[in-house]
């Protein structure tokens, strides 16, 4: 299964080298894309998937569009 | 005893008497907006003789409380036609504070249509003539010459070009510790100003004492717990500081609240190339500063120093909103261009938002293409030069958009929507319906709750619990905005009681009280009610509480709409 990943702020260094794409053999959730970058679950403070707040535990699908952040804030 | 300073403009005299009791309570956003609720006729003409700008501390401005040095201004707005209080870091707060200054009260026309500095210190009020060579000058150069002839620490409150020409945009610019540039940004108070004769204000706290302090054990060890909240919260503690304000392109363009091309969708292909992790590794790549406070004591310092490919210093303070209104709104993917716009916005003293948002109103009726920077640089400079195009622009997105028979011109009130779209950032959308100040993201921040999952969550793309938020954080805030502190301290103590329970416990120690948090929310409440009450005195209805009616088109990637009734808008502030 290929995803898209993007990791902001913070979490930017666990953005994979080669891109975006992320392959997921057998599929997964949010958690194991988590883990299998390398981040620490508790760093993630808002998971988008498609735009949409999702929880660590949400299933992912082909094509998904994951957006990984620390907690950040301004105005 | 605690001074209340009124200024007359047209005699340019100055009576300095003891703070009335019913302002004795009060500071900041609380004591601007009572006064002006109070003082002010609601329906004057805000450049008119009735009008009256006021300056105010917060609570706890000029002590050791970090964060604490914000300005409060208040009059009403040339723009809204409604009250306003718009605030400011900088260091004349805390001068004003040091010097027992609860007011300054600026009243009255000028006889003579020249402009006057208005000089403040320990020994009373003195009125100059304005150097000849700052009138029409830029704003850096102007506060130099006047750090030059008044002392290089000295406070300034100043207006440009945009003020005296009293476009309707037009801010207060203030000098912050390095002689750069802070603004009241919005509601074109720097019009008033202007209309007022009064070119810059200046403070000078020599010789002042320390502000006193009632309980100074209890307020040391509050103020510890408070700096503690703000320092260990991830948002207050790190994001901030690393990245600026402008970390939220990416989680506004990745949650579709992004909006781009005059609100035509709420995401876009390049937000990271002008979202803050771009910009941080630009600064520290060209050498520039990351991050730095706009007033001593602020420990979250999200402002930074942005610098060009020599490393030579083009603006700070530089935001979000105006990064997004130029980057997204007006499609200009370049963060140089856009450096160099909001330093001309700080140069002429222009409210970037408001003038940002005009921009892509201009592209839109075609005017200039969509993302065109250079065009876009030539057209913002024309406010300097008083072209008619330029005061078009500097009177902000509703005039460009009634100039070119645009439909699609997202304000309320006549003030330019912020950098969240209402309809993909529901919560945000009441406030900027319902709030006194016209279009204001910074009135009820419903986007720490819908996006940032900060105090809590209300999913963003539904109505379900969004009414209570907007009404809870617009009370809170306008009693943050009471305190002198940054609004950014709510999100350490949104989520870390014992943060604010330090800033209660801070004020009381200060003027020994015993508030508790239900007067917090009761003086919110005040506050907001005298505002609404001086806008009904003006002429708002419930018929101003409403959005433009092109946010019930769909809104790509999410294409959800505007769809509060009437009813529910109007519970917002039913209380």
């Amino acid at each position: 299964m290929i995803i898209t990943v993007k990791c902001y702020a913070t979490l930017q260094r666990f953005q994979p080298g080669g891109g975006e794409e992320f392959s997921l053999p057998g599929g997964g959730t949010v958690h194991d894309v988590v883990l299998a970058l390398g981040i620490a679950p508790e760093e993630v403070a808002v998971i988008f998937v498609n735009g949409l707040h999702a929880p660590m535990d949400k299933a992912l699908a082909e094509g998904d569009r994951l957006g990984l952040f620390p907690a950040v804030g301004g105005g | 005893m605690a001074k209340f300073i009124r200024i007359d403009m047209g005699t340019r005299t100055a009576e300095i008497g003891a703070c009335p009791e019913k302002y004795a309570g009060l500071a900041g956003r609380g004591l601007t907006s009572m006064f002006i609720a109070d003082e002010v006729k609601p329906t004057c003409h805000p450049l008119g003789k009735y009008n009256k700008l006021v300056f105010a501390p917060g609570f706890l401005t000029g002590t050791s409380a970090v964060n604490s040095g914000r300005i409060s201004c208040g009059a009403k707005s040339p723009l809204t036609g409604g009250i306003k209080e718009s605030n400011s870091g900088g260091s004349f707060s805390q001068k004003m504070a040091r010097l027992d200054i609860k007011a300054l009260v600026f009243e009255g026309l000028p006889a003579d249509g020249k402009y006057a500095v208005v000089k403040v210190d320990k020994d009373g009020v003195t009125f100059d003539e304005a150097p000849a060579e700052i009138v029409g000058a830029g704003n850096y150069d102007a506060i130099k010459v006047l750090q030059d002839k008044y002392g290089p620490k000295v406070g300034v409150a100043l207006i440009g070009p945009a003020g005296e020409m009293k476009l309707s945009a037009a801010n207060i610019s203030f000098a912050d510790p390095e002689g750069n540039i802070r603004s009241a940004g919005r509601g074109g108070l720097g019009a008033v100003m202007g209309s007022k004769g009064i070119k810059a204000v200046i403070i000078d706290d020599a010789g002042a004492s320390a502000v006193p302090i009632a309980r100074p054990e209890e307020f040391k060890s509050a103020a510890k717990r408070f700096a503690n909240a703000l320092t260990t919260h991830p948002v207050t503690g790190q994001g901030l500081p690393k990245y600026g304000t402008n970390v939220l392109v990416n989680i506004l363009n990745e949650a579709g609240g992004l909006p781009t091309e005059n609100f035509r969708r709420g995401r876009n292909e390049w937000a990271n190339n002008i979202g803050g992790e771009t910009m941080a590794a630009t600064i520290e790549e060209r050498g520039g500063k990351t991050t730095h406070g706009c007033h001593a004591g602020c420990v979250i310092r999200c402002s930074q120093h942005y610098v060009d490919k020599q490393g030579k210093y083009i603006t700070s303070g530089f935001e979000y909103e105006t990064i997004w209104a130029l980057g997204a709104d007006a499609a200009i993917d370049d963060l140089d261009a856009i450096a160099y716009a909001d330093r001309e916005y700080d140069e002429v003293g222009i409210d970037s938002i408001e003038t940002s948002v005009a921009v892509a109103v201009a592209m839109d009726a075609g005017v200039i293409p969509w993302g065109d920077a250079k065009a876009a640089l030539d057209l913002i400079r024309q406010i300097r030069q008083g072209t008619p195009l330029g005061r078009i622009l500097g009177c902000g997105a509703a005039a460009v958009g009634q100039m070119y028979g645009l439909t699609r011109v997202p304000v309320v009130k006549n003030q330019a929507i912020p950098a969240y779209d209402p309809r993909a950032v529901k919560g945000v959308g009441l406030t900027y319906a319902t709030t006194p100040m016209g279009a204001d993201h910074t009135a009820g921040y419903a986007v720490a709750t819908n996006i940032l999952r900060v105090g809590g969550f209300v999913d963003p793309l539904g109505k379900e619990g969004q009414v209570e938020l907007s009404r809870n954080l617009q009370i809170a805030t306008a009693a943050v905005d009471s305190t002198g502190m940054c609004l950014f301290i709510a999100f350490a103590i949104l989520d870390i009681p014992d943060g604010f329970n330090a800033l209660v416990d801070m004020i009381n120690a200060r003027y020994d009280l015993s508030l508790t948090g239900d007067d917090v929310t009761a003086l919110g409440k005040t506050i907001l009610k005298a505002e609404l009450d001086f806008n009904r005195r003006a002429g708002f209805t419930s018929a101003h509480d409403r959005l433009p009616e092109f946010f019930e088109e769909p809104c790509p990637p999410h294409n959800t709409v505007w769809d509060f009734t009437d009813e529910e808008i109007d519970s917002v502030l039913a209380f």
